[in-house]
């Protein structure tokens, strides 16, 4: 059981998460902007996750919460 | 459940300004984290640069001076001479530190001042839009090199970390990478074991950080990272250059 | 009781006794007993001594060290104080207290080590780049040198301001008797609420800063600045008058010229003629007030400015004075030293 909580104002999108999760979890959105006009990640596949915190590691935006 | 990983309370909420995919944010973090870590909350004076970490004063949470470009380990020096007892780092950029404040980062180590320094490496000048720094690599390109660095008439890039090892003021010197998660996770590791040796006493203590600059290398984020990856780092390899 | 102390080693001395306890400088002539008196003295007294690798590393060691709350100095002379602009421009903004000494020699360029003047434009007008002064004394004697010093920074704290000593070569190695103040109780100082002593967190951590992006936010600074050099001149500024009561001609000029310029004013009274000295002690804010003062006087002719340089400080001379009153000047060049009869000859119109 695990769990990620995205702050979406903070993300800039740049998805260097995305790349970091092995399991696939992340995805960038395609549609909705953040109000800073970014598309920020989303969690596609949430129960994939195994809370190991890649994402939140590789993340330069202090963006992510991991909880397990 | 038990939170895992949340932002360390040595960072403050401001948003960072950094370009998206910046690895400034990850090492701003990593250090953030370890001032915490060793219990540096109210006891800890940063220093911050001029370059793209310009603002640094608004994100790292504890006093902070911003210094002039270049000189922010001769202020370093003049803060941590006056608090002995608290922790001091300085944090600053390859045009900050290699190329306009050469002297006083090769002074600062000679002389072995008890501080930190935190190095980040991209290879360009970011804040002021891509110029040629003194960590170019050969053949990349930037805004004052447009051919890409040719050695004849652009000089050669400087590894300043296997320079100040040749020092006998320093006592820790490591070039990391951030990358991937293995090497961020190394990099934090180097960032605590050079204050530790700020809080032993042992001497001058630097970590050079190779970071990416996606905006001004004209990459992708991911496309950046590999750069670092397959590039920067046959120019700068990673190791521990000093360690006593 | 007195001591007979060279003028370098009074100021040294000076500052130690008002507080001092980090200093960091780079040799140059003819500054360099300070730095080297100091290199011991402040071991004696618990403070920290660095021998820099630049006069550019210095000030911003000073910045550092001011910045984080200690009592900080440097000294130089005239190109290594020309190195130290960029760093007094920060200090100035981020309004860190600190003091400065610049023994003057003479320039442009590398110029020569004997006593000048040319840095008075450097000084008073700001120096380095942006819309901000110093706090800025001339000096005559060695006692005066300790009297400043040793006030310095209890000033320079006050407002917030940095303090440049405007000394030269004579004044750094002449040897006079000087009574010493006793040394200062830097536990009895008052706190320094925006100092980066480490304890900062949240709120309440403390930011030295001269970066403002907003044009709004560097305006305020700017005119915040500028409310308090307002201030200083109410304050703190000095000048002596020596014989001027019933004086038809005003001979002005500051530091060490000042003193020659007083022994031709004796001069100048035993051959009949009524002359008096106006010396500014305080160069910037300058004492235009005293100016005005004797402009107004009917039995005031004229004035004689003397300098060692082509003539700066007979700008604020003439601003003070308004057009009231007519001045004339007298200076010597490149280390050159005019003596009291020099005057007398060029007052009584006797230069060749």
């Amino acid at each position: 059981m695990a769990k990620v909580t995205i702050n979406n104002e903070r993300c800039k999108g740049c998805g260097l998460c995305v790349s970091a999760c092995m399991k696939g979890v992340l995805e960038l959105s395609t549609e909705e902007t953040n109000k800073s006009g970014y598309f920020p990640v989303y969690q596609a596949r949430p129960d994939a996750c195994i809370g190991c915190a890649a994402c939140a590691v590789m993340c330069p935006d202090c963006v992510i919460e991991v909880e397990r | 459940m038990a939170k895992i990983f949340t932002k360390t309370k040595m960072l403050t909420d401001n948003v960072l300004h950094y370009c998206p995919g910046c690895t400034h944010g990850i090492a701003h973090r990593l250090v953030a984290e370890v001032l915490e870590e060793i219990g540096a909350e109210g006891n800890c004076i940063g220093v911050a640069p001029v370059g793209c970490a310009v603002f640094a004063y608004n994100y790292f949470n504890c006093d902070i001076q911003e210094a002039a470009h270049g000189r922010a380990p001769a202020v370093a020096t003049g803060i941590k001479r006056v608090h002995p007892d608290k922790i001091v780092f300085a944090y600053q950029g390859d045009g900050d530190l290699a190329s306009i404040g050469m002297a006083e980062t090769v002074h600062a180590a000679a002389r072995g001042e008890k501080f930190t320094t935190i190095f980040i490496n991209n290879s360009i000048y970011g804040m002021t839009g891509g110029q040629m720094a003194p960590t170019t690599l050969v053949g990349q390109k930037a805004t004052t090199c447009v051919y890409g660095r040719d050695p004849k008439f652009n000089g050669n890039p400087i590894r300043v970390s296997e320079m100040l090892a040749t020092l006998d003021g320093p006592s820790y010197i490591a070039r990391v990478a951030l990358y991937d998660v293995k090497h961020v996770t190394e990099a934090k590791k180097a960032i605590r074991k050079a204050f530790q040796h700020q809080i032993e006493g042992k001497g001058f203590s630097m970590v050079e950080i190779l970071s990416s600059c996606p905006t001004n290398w004209g990459l992708s984020p991911l496309a950046a990272l590999d750069w670092v990856k397959n590039e920067s780092t046959k120019t700068f390899p990673l190791g521990v250059f000093k360690e006593i | 009781m007195k001591k007979l102390l060279k003028g370098n080693e009074a100021i040294a001395e000076a500052a130690i006794r008002g507080g001092c306890r980090f200093f960091a400088g780079y040799p140059i002539t003819p500054q360099n007993e300070i730095p080297e008196y100091l290199s011991w003295r402040l071991r004696e007294v618990g403070g920290e001594f660095v021998q820099a690798e630049s006069e550019v590393a210095a000030i911003n060691m000073v910045y550092g060290a001011g910045g984080a709350g200690a009592r900080a100095m440097t000294s130089s002379s005239s190109p290594g104080i020309s190195l130290k602009q960029e760093g007094i421009s920060y200090i100035a903004c981020a309004e860190i207290p600190c003091v400065i000494v610049n023994m003057v020699r003479s320039g442009p360029g590398l110029g020569g080590i004997q006593p000048a003047q040319g840095d008075y434009f450097q000084a008073t007008k700001g120096g380095g780049h942006g819309d901000y002064h110093l706090l800025v004394y001339g000096p005559a004697t060695v006692q005066e040198c300790v009297d400043i010093l040793y006030n310095a920074f209890d000033v320079s704290e006050k407002y917030r301001t940095p303090v440049m000593i405007l000394g030269d070569g004579m004044l750094g190695q002449i040897m006079e008797a000087v009574e010493l103040p006793e040394m200062k109780d830097l536990t009895k100082l008052p706190a320094k609420p925006w100092a980066t002593d480490g304890t900062g967190v949240g709120e309440k951590r403390r930011i030295i800063n001269s970066l403002y992006i907003e044009p709004d936010d560097m305006e305020v600074v700017i005119k915040r600045l500028y409310a308090r050099y307002d201030e200083i001149k109410r304050n703190e500024c000095k000048a002596e008058t020596y014989k001027t009561e019933d004086a038809e001609i005003i001979l002005t000029a500051y530091g060490t010229v000042g003193r020659i310029a007083k022994s031709a004013v004796n001069i100048l009274r035993s051959k009949g003629i009524k002359a008096g000295l106006l010396r500014p002690i305080t160069l910037y804010p300058f004492p235009d007030y005293e100016y005005a003062k004797l402009a107004d006087k009917a039995e005031v002719k004229e004035f004689v400015d003397i300098e060692l340089c082509m003539g700066q400080m007979i700008e604020d001379v003439k601003l003070a004075l308004n057009g009231k009153k007519p001045v004339r000047f007298f200076g010597r060049l490149g280390g050159n030293v005019m003596s009291a009869e020099d005057i007398v000859d060029f007052v009584l119109g006797e230069v060749k």
